[in-house]
């Protein structure tokens, strides 16, 4: 047999997945696991319905309820009436079609791309769909993970395919080692910062290196999911012992002899050596320092030392004058610099920032102390795992303490769906993923950061380069 | 779902000439909770386009009588962010049936399509002279030729690209599902040897 060409993780991932590829057509992807939630489900069941179809294999099918539901008594039924219904809508499509669901007050229920990994559903080599822009985050595991739209969630439903064109490949690497300080989380920022809010689209990005290797999965998790504010189709990195000893005895990973094939199967996804990619991108660990966002999209990202631009640094027109208008939105001048500004709300929470190791970095920063006056803490844990892991660490005291407030799992202020909203004109340091305008509320002001520099905030009152608190 | 077909469309246009539209300000998250695809065209740009107190707020060109049709025209990356296909349902409930950019996200488009709105990806120097134009006279007639893969103005005119299968199914109002539903044996087959 001749030579195979050398491929990537994810071309090797994808062609294992192709059911059908014809001249003229985009290819007929299989999905193997298919996260479903109240938000982006409702009128693709209504499709199955009229067409008179079940649900192709219900098996790599999961829900949850996470986008619309309250972080306060979740025990009770939901107050306002269209979240509420959302919700019973979820649950009816469900049992209609024999969906597992993890609804409000099951031990399992949380932010979906939070449940997935922790319950082992998650596994390297899988191809994964959601009806959420942050499948990405799934990436972490070796898995080829990506948000899709309520049409096609309907076609994976329908078929467990979905049809595709396949994307080109990028690579970034980050060499060395960071610094203290400086987390997963500003390393992603960074990287958007540097190529910019579309500068991955039309891509799937490998993360490699130095710097990335030495990552948790949790911290890996964080890195994959900001994927998308790049504009990349989606995000991965090769799985390694961190991630063979994360999946080590989760609900719904191999057990016993079959996790040890697995993981030999597994051992077999990284990059052949000589894989080409299409674009391929390198960055210095050492360059990175704690980051956090100025404007109204996740590109427009600095060191918390740096000072915003000023309008005459920028290039293009067009570009001057979405800045212009972005910087007005938010309030601040050109050229300004963010150190010290006053903030009004903490967002810790999201699929960005809502595992127990986000959790375990806060009370770090937080033990002992009180959070600034006039500030307002939310800490909202990914899961009800994590929620109970917070508990049995003790770190709802340390929050206590300090007069954070720790509420039930939801996506919450990420996207102000809920009843959690910044007001208008409020400054909010967010661990969450996105800074749109009118994202965490209408006409609030998000300022995107690490789970440590959201934590030193807190404290201070003010946007705090943490490294000069640890 | 059966779609509208689309051939051939002129209508004048709409100009919104800021880049990065993301699909939270197309339609904002709090807008997201009906479970059926209509009506989402009245809360299009909400916040661009109404006050707090839900007065019109008359500088937004949606608010302008002046412009009107079926075409909207932005700038570069419109629709990145969520992967929300309501942003693509308000479009086409408002009434667009076109958006011309000249750079779209990945996610945006394919739910444009999956839609019967179609994403026309045209020059930088392009849209630039097409914003102009229908800046300075909002009549001005655009017309967009699928068959053919064209765009055109005032006498200026650029081609642009749209994979064949996508066409195929905006031209004869097929989407993805009917496809995939004839690989059942395949996919059956598949799924079980996995």
């Amino acid at each position: 047999m001749s030579a195979q060409k050398p491929k990537t993780i994810f071309e090797k991932i994808w062609d294992a997945h192709v059911v059908k590829r014809a001249e003229g057509y985009p290819d007929a992807l299989f999905i193997d696991r298919h996260f479903i939630h109240e938000v982006t489900s409702p009128q693709a069941f209504d499709g199955l319905r009229q067409r008179g179809i079940p649900v192709f294999n219900i098996q790599r099918t999961t829900a949850t309820a996470d986008h619309n539901v309250p972080t306060k008594d979740q025990h009770l039924p939901i107050k306002e009436a269209l979240s509420r219904h959302q919700v019973e809508t979820l649950r009816k499509n469900c049992r209609d079609f024999g969906i597992e669901l993890y609804d409000l007050g099951h031990p399992f229920q949380g932010i979906v791309h939070i449940i997935g990994p922790e319950l082992g559903l998650t596994q390297p080599g899988m191809t994964i769909v959601c009806g959420d822009s942050h499948t990405s985050t799934h990436g972490a595991f070796g898995s080829v993970a990506f948000g899709i739209g309520t049409s096609e969630v309907e076609q994976v439903l329908a078929t467990q395919c979905i049809l595709q064109y396949k994307p080109k490949t990028m690579k970034i690497e980050i060499k060395g080692t960071l610094g203290k300080g400086v987390v997963s989380k500003d390393i992603i920022l960074y990287i958007i910062s540097k190529i910019s809010a579309s500068g991955a689209t039309g891509f799937f990005v490998e993360y490699a290196g130095e710097a990335i290797q030495q990552l948790s999965m949790e911290a890996r998790m964080t890195i994959c999911n900001m994927s998308i504010e790049m504009g990349a189709r989606g995000g991965l990195i090769a799985p390694d012992e961190t991630t063979f000893n994360y999946l080590k005895g989760r609900k719904f990973a191999p057990q016993g002899e079959a996790f040890d094939r697995a993981v030999a199967k597994w051992k077999q996804l990284p990059s052949d050596s000589g894989a080409v990619y299409d674009s391929v991108l390198t960055f210095d660990a050492a360059d990175i320092a704690p980051m956090i966002t100025y404007g109204t999209n996740p590109g427009m990202g600095m060191r918390v030392t740096d000072r915003i631009p000023t309008v005459e640094e920028l290039k293009e027109i067009n570009e001057q004058k979405s800045f212009k208008k972005s910087l007005e939105y938010m309030g601040l001048e050109p050229g300004s610099a963010l150190l010290g500004k006053p903030v009004d709300y903490v967002f810790i929470g999201s699929c960005t920032n809502a595992r127990i190791e986000d959790l375990r970095l806060v009370a770090s920063i937080v033990k002992g102390k009180k959070k600034a006056a006039g500030v307002e803490v939310w800490v909202i844990p990914g899961s009800k795992q994590v929620e109970q892991q917070a508990v049995k660490e003790g770190l709802n005291k340390v929050f206590e303490e300090a007069g954070f407030e720790l509420r039930s799992p939801g996506c919450s202020a990420c996207l102000g769906m809920n009843e959690d909203k910044v007001p208008p004109g409020k400054y909010c340091i967010s661990t969450s993923n996105r800074n749109f305008e009118g994202r965490q509320g209408p006409k609030s002001r998000t300022f995107l950061a690490s789970p440590l520099s959201a934590a030193v905030a807190a404290i201070t009152g003010k946007v705090t380069d943490v490294r000069e608190y640890i | 779902m059966s779609k509208d077909k689309f051939t051939i469309l002129t209508s004048t246009a709409v100009p919104l000439p800021v880049e990065n539209i993301d699909t939270d300000q197309i339609i904002p998250a709090r807008f997201l909770k009906a479970t059926t695809r209509e009506g989402f065209g009245e809360n299009l740009f909400r916040d661009w386009r109404y006050t707090s107190d839900n007065q019109p707020i008359n500088e937004f060109v949606l608010n302008n009588a002046a412009f009107g049709g079926k075409i909207l025209v932005a700038g570069k990356n419109f629709g990145c962010g969520s992967s929300r296909e309501h942003a693509a349902w308000s479009i086409y409930d408002y009434g667009f049936r076109v958006v011309v950019s000249s750079f779209f996200a990945d996610i945006f488009k394919n739910n444009a399509l999956n839609n019967a709105v179609l994403p026309v990806v045209v020059s930088d120097s392009f849209l630039a002279v097409l914003l102009e134009a229908i800046q300075k006279d909002p009549t001005t007639p655009v017309t967009v030729d699928l068959v053919n893969q064209e765009i055109s103005f005032a006498g200026k005119r650029e081609t642009f690209e749209i994979n064949a299968y996508k066409k195929e199914c905006l031209i004869n109002g097929y989407d993805d599902i009917d496809y995939l539903l004839s690989l059942n044996k395949e996919i059956r087959e598949f799924d079980l040897s996995h």
